[in-house]
């Protein structure tokens, strides 16, 4: 009864709290200053069509050096944790159908993957989205193929090497340019071509590398081995 | 339209998160979660934003499902160890 009760009360507060932002809500006709300012300079500056890109990779590129930080070590957490269980490897024998059907599947998946992330200063998606698509296909190569072996050591050797390689692009535009990550060390180029926008979509392709080979490896070890 | 689309999504993304805890089965419940998300990539994309429709379809309702599945065997497998 008082359990209800106080869930009543929670909930009570809740549309207390809400009830006016909802209320008081109007759609924005013009952008604010800071959004204004960062398609301007997307589009003018950096030479990026995607404007959510430019944010993520330059605007807020630390925010995402961050991001893959937090990932990485969720990663290292996931592999400490469940180290040497070598007994209980996930064996559940698959259909002809998955079989035949990921033999098609996953060289297509990896492709849109790269796809993604190298076209991401162009289309939507980029690095984090691209790296999933890639750790989906290695999902069904693991699930169509019970004895399907994926390497810890590529694994471990990719990330390591896309996560330098990131760090790195970040200090030459600290050296070369005005600041960190800046993508200024590489010319602009044709604005939209895909070889264009500087550094980003290097940079944009050394995250997407590196989340696809964090999420392989922290479904190989959740598969057990 | 649109609101009606983005209110009739958000109807059924409750319905399927209180589904998820009264459900007795913990696989139904891991999908139901799934479901949860892969609507709002939906709503997301409607709303204008193909970038975290992207990341929520992919992470939200394909990663995440599929490591909670993986979490689940373990789960069950270690309890018939016992």
């Amino acid at each position: 009864m008082i359990k209800n009760i106080a869930v009543l009360l929670a909930v009570a507060g809740l549309l207390m709290i809400f009830l006016p932002v909802i209320s008081g809500f109007q759609e924005r006709e013009n952008l604010n200053e800071l959004a204004a300012d960062y398609v301007d300079g997307s589009i003018h500056d950096l030479g990026t069509p995607n404007v959510v890109t430019s944010v993520i990779v330059t605007y807020r590129g630390l925010d995402t050096l961050g991001e893959v930080t937090v990932l990485f070590l969720a990663t290292v957490g996931v592999g400490l944790l469940l180290k040497g269980r070598k007994e209980d490897m996930l064996r559940i024998s698959s259909s002809e159908l998955l079989e035949t059907t990921s033999s098609v599947l996953v060289a297509m998946i990896m492709i849109l993957g790269v796809y993604i992330f190298t076209h991401g200063h162009l289309t939507p998606g980029g690095g984090f989205q691209g790296g999933v698509v890639i750790a989906s296909g290695f999902l069904l190569l693991m699930l169509s193929n019970v004895n399907a072996k994926i390497s810890h050591s590529i694994m471990n050797f990719v990330e390591s090497f896309s996560g330098v390689a990131y760090v790195g692009i970040g200090v030459a535009g600290m050296v070369l340019t005005i600041g960190f990550l800046n993508p200024g060390i590489l010319p602009l180029g044709q604005f939209g071509d895909l070889f264009s926008a500087g550094a980003i979509p290097v940079i944009y392709s050394l995250i997407g590398l590196k989340v696809g080979s964090e999420l392989t490896s922290i479904l190989v070890t959740m598969r057990g081995e | 339209m649109i609101p009606v689309i983005i209110i009739g999504l958000g109807v059924i993304m409750l319905a399927a998160a209180v589904a998820a805890i009264y459900f007795k089965s913990l696989l139904a419940s891991i999908i139901s979660a799934g479901v949860i998300s892969l609507l709002a990539s939906v709503i997301y994309l409607i709303l204008g934003s193909p970038d975290v429709a992207m990341t929520e379809a992919s992470i939200g309702s394909g990663l995440t499902t599929v490591i909670f599945l993986f979490a689940l065997h373990r789960v069950r497998k270690g309890k018939s160890d016992d």
